[in-house]
Parts: C-alpha cells; sequence; structure tokens
C-alpha cells in the first residue's frame, strides 16, 4: 500500500513536469503543433541595414511572413545582403514588390517590410528583390538637422534613407 | 628555502588530490552506470522510489520559490517598465528570464541543497554504518544497488522540476502583472509568445537543467560514496556537496550560456 502511493506520487510527478513543459511550449513560447515551417529563400541588397540582426521578423501589410536568417556585405558593390526565408504558403509576392527596413515604434526592434508591386509575375526560391529602401539612421537624421540640409539635398542624401 | 618548497609542496599535493577525487568520481559513476550488471533487485522500481524522495519531496519548496520568484520579477519589471510605457513587456521579461536562466539555475541551487545534501548524508551514513561493505559481503554491488537508481532519480527529476519551476513562476508574474497592476493580458501574453522561441529558449534552458542535474546528482552521489565514514566527515561532505554543487551550477551556467546565446 505504501509503496502504491509512492509510486502514484512518482507518475503525477512525471505528468505534472511533462504537462509543464507542454505548458511552456504551448503557452509561453507560441509553438503550433501543426504550422507549416516550409519555407523559400529571398534575397534583397540594401545600402544600409541599420541595426537589422538575424532572427528579425519580414512582415508584409503588419503579418509576419517570414523571418531574417544571415545578413552579409556583398564585396563587389559594397551593399549589405540580407538572406530571408519566407513562408511557402506566402507563394504570391510580386517581383515589383518593395522591401524596406522599419521600426516597430519609436526604439522597437528593427524589421523588413514588404509592400506589394502590381506585377502578375510572382517571386521564386533564390531571387532577389531589386526595390529596396535602407534603414533610417537616427544619427543622420540628427547631423542633418543640425547642417539645416534637410529638404535642401534630398538627391545626395538619397542613400541614408 | 625549504619553506617556501613546503608550500608548493602542499599546493602539489592538493592538485593532485583535486585530480585523484576527480578520477574516482568519473571511475564510480562509470563503474554504477555502465559496469557489469549483477543481481541488484529490479531497478525501475528502485529508481521510483528514489525518485519519490529526491523528486517529489522538493516539489513544495520549488513551486512556492517559483512562484514567489515570478511575482518579484513581475513587479520590479512592471516598476522599471512603466516609465519609458512599454509595461507589456513585462509578460516577455519575466518569461525569457525564467525559462533561460533562473529557472534551471535556481532549480539547481534548490535542488542541490534539499536533494543533494540528503543524497549525500544518506549514503556516507550507509558508509559508516558498513550497509555499504554489508551490501558487498552478500554480493550485491553497492554502486548498482545504492548508487545508480539515486543517480538517475536526480538526473530525471532535475529538468521536470526546473519546468515546473519555470512555469510555476510565468503564472506568478503574470498574477502580479495582469490581476494586480492590470497590464493588458492579451499583450502580456502575446509579447511572450513573440519573443520566446521554443527551440532557441525552452530548449536550451532544459538543456541546462539536463546538464545540472547531472553535475549536482554526480556530486553529491560522489561526496557521500567518498565520505570519511565518521560522524565529522558526513557532516563534511554534506557541507562539501552543497558549496561544490552551487559552485558547479553558476560556473557551468556561464559556459552554456555563452555557447547557447554568445553568438545572437
Amino acid at each position: 500500500m505504501r509503496m502504491r502511493t509512492v509510486e502514484i506520487s512518482v507518475g503525477a510527478f512525471l505528468l505534472a513536469g511533462l504537462f509543464a513543459l507542454v505548458l511552456l511550449a504551448l503557452r509561453v513560447s507560441g509553438l503550433s503543433v501543426n504550422a507549416d515551417n516550409t519555407t523559400y529563400r529571398l534575397y534583397a541588397e540594401f545600402d544600409n541595414v541599420g541595426s537589422l540582426t538575424k532572427r528579425a521578423k519580414v512582415a508584409m501589410g503588419g503579418v509576419t511572413i517570414g523571418r531574417v536568417v544571415d545578413i552579409e556585405l556583398d564585396k563587389k558593390t559594397y551593399m549589405a545582403r540580407v538572406i530571408m526565408d519566407i513562408e511557402t504558403n506566402v507563394d504570391n509576392i510580386p517581383v515589383d514588390s518593395s522591401a524596406a527596413i522599419l521600426t516597430a515604434g519609436l526604439l522597437g526592434e528593427k524589421f523588413i517590410g514588404i509592400s506589394i508591386g502590381g506585377s502578375r509575375d510572382f517571386f521564386k526560391d533564390g531571387e532577389t528583390i531589386d526595390d529596396t529602401q535602407s534603414a533610417i539612421v537616427l544619427e543622420d537624421l540628427i547631423g542633418k538637422f543640425l547642417l539645416g540640409s534637410v529638404g535642401k539635398d534630398d538627391e545626395e542624401s538619397n542613400d541614408s534613407f | 628555502m625549504s619553506r617556501l618548497l613546503d608550500h608548493v609542496a602542499t599546493l602539489g599535493r592538493s592538485g593532485l588530490e583535486v585530480l585523484q577525487a576527480m578520477g574516482r568520481a568519473t571511475i564510480m559513476l562509470g563503474m554504477a552506470l555502465f559496469g557489469r550488471s549483477s543481481s541488484h533487485g529490479s531497478m525501475p522500481s528502485l529508481v521510483v522510489k528514489q525518485i519519490y524522495a529526491v523528486g517529489v519531496l522538493s516539489l513544495i519548496i520549488i513551486t512556492v520559490s517559483g512562484v514567489f520568484i515570478g511575482m518579484v520579477l513581475g513587479l520590479q519589471g512592471y516598476n522599471i517598465l512603466v516609465r519609458y510605457g512599454t509595461e507589456q513587456s513585462v509578460g516577455q521579461m519575466v518569461a525569457l528570464s525564467l525559462v533561460r536562466e533562473l529557472g534551471p539555475v535556481v532549480t539547481a541551487l534548490l535542488f542541490a541543497g534539499r536533494a543533494g545534501s540528503a543524497l549525500t548524508a544518506e549514503i556516507g551514513l550507509m558508509k559508516a554504518t558498513e550497509q555499504l561493505s554489508s551490501l558487498e559481503m552478500i554480493g550485491v554491488d553497492p554502486l548498482k544497488r545504492i548508487i545508480a537508481p539515486r543517480f538517475w532519480a536526480g538526473f530525471i527529476s532535475m529538468p521536470l522540476l526546473a519546468c515546473i519551476f519555470s512555469m510555476v513562476g510565468i503564472f506568478g508574474g503574470s498574477m502580479v502583472g495582469v490581476d494586480w497592476l492590470g497590464i493588458y493580458e492579451g499583450s502580456f501574453w502575446g509579447n511572450m509568445q513573440q519573443s520566446v522561441d521554443f527551440w532557441n529558449d525552452v530548449v536550451d534552458g532544459l538543456i541546462k537543467s539536463v546538464m545540472f542535474g547531472f553535475v549536482v546528482t554526480w556530486i553529491a552521489v560522489f561526496q557521500g560514496y567518498d565520505a570519511v565514514p565518521t560522524s565529522e566527515g558526513i557532516s563534511r561532505a554534506t557541507t562539501r556537496t552543497v558549496v561544490y554543487a552551487s559552485l558547479a551550477v553558476l560556473g557551468l551556467d556561464f559556459i552554456l550560456t555563452a555557447v547557447m546565446f554568445g553568438d545572437l
């Protein structure tokens, strides 16, 4: 009888531990069980990625559709090459869409926002988004305000925003 | 000159002693886990009994400390974040710090104090009262019969306790944040789910707790097995278990954190 209570309480303990792990997975990390997590790869070249990091989200119309996998410097063009994995079920991004590096809130993290183009051809695995808009670097903006040059030389300073 | 050499010799002797102890600990563990099996009773029921002693009886201290740590994190996080108007991030702060660090580490420290010291004292007393040598006399390997079930029990219980600790702590944090301080529930849990990643945060925390369980139980069992069989020796061994296990957990935590999260 004594051994039986020990066994029951150990069983309950094991169940409680596994239950806590399942709760951590589902409730805390938001792991969805039947998520279709196959992806395809897109590239985008930016003049300046600012403080964009790996694992940053890629959003379209505010909905997350993928993640940034890696950022590297293209040695020939001196541009930052961002490698993104996009969910396979979003397979209809028009080829004239543009990618911009946006900030969530004033101090939030950087993410890539994709604005839809009008073309009937869609991006396929391994293609590059040509129309890009760099991150707004706060220091550059402040520098321009200090020099009073905002709005005067937009053509020259295009690369910084 | 000769006094200086004496000091060098003392240093060398203690270094050799540490190395010898590590060697004995490794041999003990290897013999207990992989040694040739003899008649040692039914292993599963022995492990179940030990899981009861090590895991189930630690549940109360683990849940109570988990709730309080979660509540304190919620309160402190709220007080700082509300100044910047970002009190919705309390959820992610509580969850990340619990799942990545506090869950495994605090559980391991409590586990060393609650279960590790008990293991050492029990095995040490068995040695002092010559129960271990009596077992050997009747042809039962004490490493298999006494050490191995206790080791497995600690190794299994520790990750489960850490999961329970983290989960209870997060509920404690939500109790303070959502129910008491009035953070909107949706953004509390939503921000948390957005920033906590299953593989990079939950599973890494789980790996940490598995490693801590291994180290703490190993130290506890070895200190008991290696204790000087006197009452003073057992008390020293128990102290050493708690001190070494705590230091090992904290040091190992830094290394694991550097490996897991260092490149992010």
